[in-house]
C-alpha cells in the first residue's frame, strides 16, 4: 500500500502540540501578569481638582489620618472631608491661593469638590472600614504610605488574592491598636510581628470570614 | 510442557504433568459457543464491518437523522432560554432545589456504563462476546456522558464561568470545595469522559488502517486522507499490534475501577447530604448496580435495531443477547434487592425520619412514580428468566425500554421524593418540571440520536480484528484463544505451549 502522507508527517503532530502548548502558554502568562489588579490597577494616580499632598499634611504637619477621614473607625465608610473641614486652616493660611480656589468655591456653594476616585472596591464587595482599623488593621496595608505620598495614587492591588492573603494570615498583619493610624510603624522583627499578632488574634477573636458569603453579601 | 523428573520434591499437583493431569480428569469436551455463527471466514467479517460506513447512504438514515436533528433543537431552546433568564427557569424551588437537572444527568451517566464496563471488565474477565458489542456501546458511553455533562454544566447558571469547577491557580486565591462530592463528580465525571474516548479512539485505530487502505484501494482519496489522519500511520505490522495489546490490557486495567468509581461519587452527591433517604450507606453499590443495569438495556435497545436493519445476526448472536439478558437479570435483581433493603433498614434502623421517607415513597404524593420505578426495574427483567423471552427479540427490546423508563423514574424518586417532604412538615412541596425542563431533556435523546448515527455511518461499528481473533480461523494452533474451551492437542504432542 503506497503512502499517502509524506514523511516530514511522522513529526507534525509533535510539531503542533508544541507550537499549541508555547501559545497557550504565553496566553496564560500574559494574562496572568497584564490582566490582574497587580498591573491594571497599581499606580493608578487621576489628576485631581486640586494637588492635595498627604506628605505635606500629614508628614511635615503631623495630621492625623482622622482629623480629615472623621468616621474610619465609626463607619464601613471612610468618609473624605468637606470643604470646611479644609477651611478650618485654609481660611487663615493660603486664603486667596489660586491653587485652593476649589475648595473655596465647594465651602461657599455646598458642591463638594469633584475628587476623583483611586480606591474602589465593586459594587458585590462588602467592605467595612471601621471593622478594619479597630483591629489592628492600619491604613498602611491596604492604602499604602499615604503620608509620604506628594498625590494619592493605588499602591496596593487590592484584589480577592490581596484580601485572602490577609483574612487567612491575620497574624502576619495586625499591629497595635494605638500604631494603626502611624503610617511609619514597623514591628520589631517577623517574629515579634507573629508573636503579637497571634496575641492579637486569640484575644480580640479575629476571625476574618474566608466563605464567599464574608464579603460577598 | 517440559517434563519433571518423579524425584523431585514437588507436590503432586505441581509436579504432575498436563497431560497426566487430564487423563486423569478426563474433562469433557465442552465447545464453547461460535461467537460468529454461519461458518463465516475473515474477509466477510471486514465486508460485512467495513461496508456500513462504506455503503450509499440509506434513507432511514436520512430521515431518523433529520428527526434527531430536530429533536436536538428542543435541548438548545431549552438552555437558550435558560441562559438567558437564569436557572428560575428550572421548575426548582424550596424545598425542591434538585429536580430534573440532576436526574438527568445520573440518568445518562448511568447509561454510559455498559460501554466502559463491557470494554474494560469484560475484557479482563476474558469474556470474548464483548468484541461485537463493544465498540458501538463505547461509543454510547461517550455520547451518553456528553448528553449527561450538559445538566451540571448549565445548573451553575452562568455557564461562562463553569471552568471554575476546576482547581485551576487564579488571580482571586481561591479555589473549588474539595470536601464537596460535587467537586469529586467533576473528576470522576471528567476522567471518565476522557478515559472512555481515549480507549474507544486507541480501539478504532486499526479499523481505521483498514477502512484508509480499502478507501485508497477504491480511488476516493479525501476519503483515505480523513481516514489515515485518525490512523496515525496504522500498519497492521505485528509490532503495531503487540503495542495495541498491551495498551488496551493496560486502559482496560485503569478504567476497570472508573467503572465502579463514577457511580458510587454520584451516589455521594446525595449520601454524603443528611437527607433521610439519600443519607445511605447502600447507595454507591446500588447505583453503580443501576447504572450497569440501564446500560446493558440501552445497548441492547441501540443495538437490536441495528443487527435488525444491517443484517448482523451472525455477529450479534442469540448467545450474544442471552448474555446481555442475563446481565440485566443479574443486575436488576441487585437494584430490587437494594429497594428492599432501604425499606428494611429504614425500619430496623427506628430512625423516624428515615422511616417516613420510605414509607412516604411508597404511599406519599409521588407514589406514582415509586411504582412506575419498581414495575420497570424490579418486574419486568425478571421475564428474562424465560428463554422464550430472551429469544423473542422485540420483547427483548420493549423490556430494555421499561429498564430504561424504570431507571430515570429511580432517579427521579431518589431526588425529588426525598426533598419535597424533608424534616420541616411546614416547608413541604411539590415539584414539577417546566416546559424548559422537558425541552431541554426531551433534547438531548435527539442530541444522543445524532451522536450515534454520526458513528454508524462514518465509523466501522464493530472492532474487526477482535472478532478474527475470537473466530474459530483465528485460533488455528488450537491453544484454546478461540472458541474452544480445551485446547485441541491436549493428547497430542504438545506443540508450542
Amino acid at each position: 500500500m503506497a503512502n499517502i502522507f509524506p514523511k516530514w508527517t511522522n513529526i507534525a503532530p509533535l510539531k503542533v502540540a508544541a507550537c499549541l502548548l508555547l501559545f497557550v502558554g504565553t496566553v496564560v502568562l500574559g494574562i496572568t501578569y497584564y490582566a490582574t489588579p497587580k498591573w491594571t490597577e497599581v499606580g493608578f494616580q487621576p489628576i485631581q481638582p486640586v494637588a492635595f499632598s498627604h506628605a505635606l499634611h500629614v508628614d511635615q504637619l503631623g495630621l492625623d489620618c482622622r482629623y480629615c477621614h472623621t468616621y474610619v473607625d465609626r463607619s464601613e465608610h471612610s468618609n473624605v472631608p468637606a470643604a470646611s473641614t479644609c477651611m478650618n486652616c485654609h481660611s487663615m493660611v493660603l486664603s486667596s491661593d489660586d491653587r485652593l480656589a476649589p475648595v473655596r468655591e465647594s465651602y461657599e456653594s455646598g458642591e463638594p469638590v469633584p475628587w476623583v476616585r483611586i480606591h474602589n472596591t465593586p459594587d458585590y464587595v462588602y467592605f467595612n472600614h471601621s471593622v478594619h482599623v479597630n483591629r489592628g488593621v492600619s491604613c498602611v496595608e491596604c492604602h499604602g504610605q499615604i503620608n509620604e505620598m506628594e498625590e494619592v495614587y493605588q499602591a496596593k492591588s487590592l484584589s480577592m488574592a490581596f484580601c485572602l492573603e490577609c483574612h487567612r494570615n491575620p497574624e502576619n498583619f495586625i499591629r497595635p491598636p494605638d500604631e494603626v493610624y502611624n503610617l511609619d510603624w514597623q514591628p520589631e522583627s517577623a517574629a515579634a510581628q507573629i508573636e503579637q499578632g497571634e496575641k492579637f488574634v486569640h484575644d480580640w477573636k479575629v476571625m476574618p470570614p474566608q466563605s464567599c458569603s464574608g464579603c460577598h453579601r | 510442557m517440559p517434563e519433571i523428573a518423579p524425584e523431585l520434591p514437588f507436590t503432586a499437583s505441581d509436579a504432575e504433568s498436563r497431560e497426566k493431569l487430564l487423563a486423569k480428569v478426563k474433562p469433557v469436551e465442552a465447545p464453547r459457543r461460535e461467537l460468529v455463527t454461519g461458518d463465516k471466514d475473515f474477509h466477510w467479517v471486514t465486508e460485512k464491518v467495513c461496508g456500513i460506513p462504506e455503503s450509499k447512504t440509506p434513507r432511514w438514515w436520512w430521515i431518523m437523522f433529520c428527526v434527531a436533528a430536530c429533536m436536538a433543537t428542543f435541548t438548545l431552546a431549552g438552555l437558550t432560554w435558560l441562559v438567558s433568564s437564569g436557572v428560575g427557569v428550572w421548575g426548582l424551588a424550596n424545598p425542591v432545589n434538585w429536580g430534573w437537572a440532576i436526574v438527568n444527568f445520573v440518568f445518562w451517566i448511568g447509561i454510559g456504563h455498559a460501554g466502559t464496563l463491557i470494554s474494560a471488565i469484560l475484557c479482563l474477565l476474558r469474556q470474548k462476546w464483548r468484541v461485537s458489542i463493544n465498540r458501538a456501546a463505547e461509543a454510547m458511553t461517550i455520547f451518553a456522558v456528553v448528553c449527561a455533562g450538559i445538566f451540571p454544566l448549565f445548573h451553575v447558571g452562568r455557564v461562562w464561568f463553569a471552568w471554575w469547577l476546576f482547581p485551576l491557580p487564579n488571580a482571586n486565591w481561591i479555589w473549588p470545595q474539595f470536601r464537596s462530592p460535587l467537586e469529586w463528580d467533576v473528576f470522576a465525571v471528567s476522567t471518565y469522559g476522557t478515559v472512555s474516548v481515549l480507549f474507544w479512539y486507541m480501539g478504532l485505530i486499526p479499523d481505521l488502517g483498514t477502512m484508509r487502505d480499502r478507501a485508497l484501494k477504491a480511488g476516493k482519496l479525501i476519503k483515505a486522507w480523513a481516514y489515515g489522519v485518525f490512523a496515525m500511520g496504522w500498519r497492521q505490522s505485528n509490532r503495531h499490534w503487540r503495542n495495541y495489546e498491551m495498551a488496551y490490557l493496560l486502559l482496560a486495567g485503569l478504567s476497570t475501577p472508573l467503572v465502579l468509581s463514577v457511580h458510587t461519587i454520584v451516589s455521594f452527591d446525595f449520601a454524603a447530604s443528611q437527607l433521610p433517604g439519600w443519607h445511605t450507606t447502600i447507595f454507591p453499590p446500588y447505583f453503580v448496580a443501576g447504572a450497569i443495569f440501564s446500560g446493558f438495556g440501552m445497548v441492547l435497545t441501540l443495538m437490536l435495531p441495528l443487527r435488525a436493519v444491517y443484517g448482523l445476526h451472525n455477529l450479534i448472536t442469540q448467545y450474544h443477547i442471552d448474555c446481555m439478558c442475563k446481565i440485566i437479570l443479574a443486575t436488576g435483581s441487585m437494584v430490587g434487592y437494594a429497594y428492599m433493603m432501604e425499606f428494611f433498614i429504614a425500619w430496623y434502623g427506628a430512625n423516624p425520619y428515615e422511616g417516613f421517607a420510605f414509607i412516604n415513597r411508597a404511599l406519599g404524593q409521588y407514589a406514582w412514580s415509586y411504582y412506575i420505578m419498581v414495575g420497570c426495574n424490579v418486574i419486568s427483567p425478571h421475564l428474562f428468566w424465560f428463554k422464550a423471552v430472551r429469544e423473542n427479540t422485540a420483547l427483548v427490546w420493549i423490556i430494555c425500554g421499561f429498564v430504561n423508563v424504570g431507571m430515570w423514574f429511580e432517579r427521579f424518586v431518589i431526588t425529588v421524593t426525598s426533598l419535597a417532604n424533608d424534616f420541616l412538615p411546614s416547608s413541604w412541596g411539590y415539584y414539577s418540571p417546566t416546559i424548559v425542563d422537558i425541552f431541554t431533556f426531551f433534547g438531548t435523546f435527539g442530541l444522543f440520536s445524532v451522536l450515534f448515527l454520526l458513528f454508524v455511518r462514518f465509523l466501522p461499528m464493530m472492532p474487526m480484528g477482535e472478532i478474527k481473533a475470537v473466530m474459530k480461523q483465528g485460533d488455528a494452533h488450537g491453544h484454546g484463544t478461540g472458541t474452544q474451551a480445551v485446547p485441541h492437542d491436549v493428547h497430542g504432542k504438545g506443540g508450542h505451549h
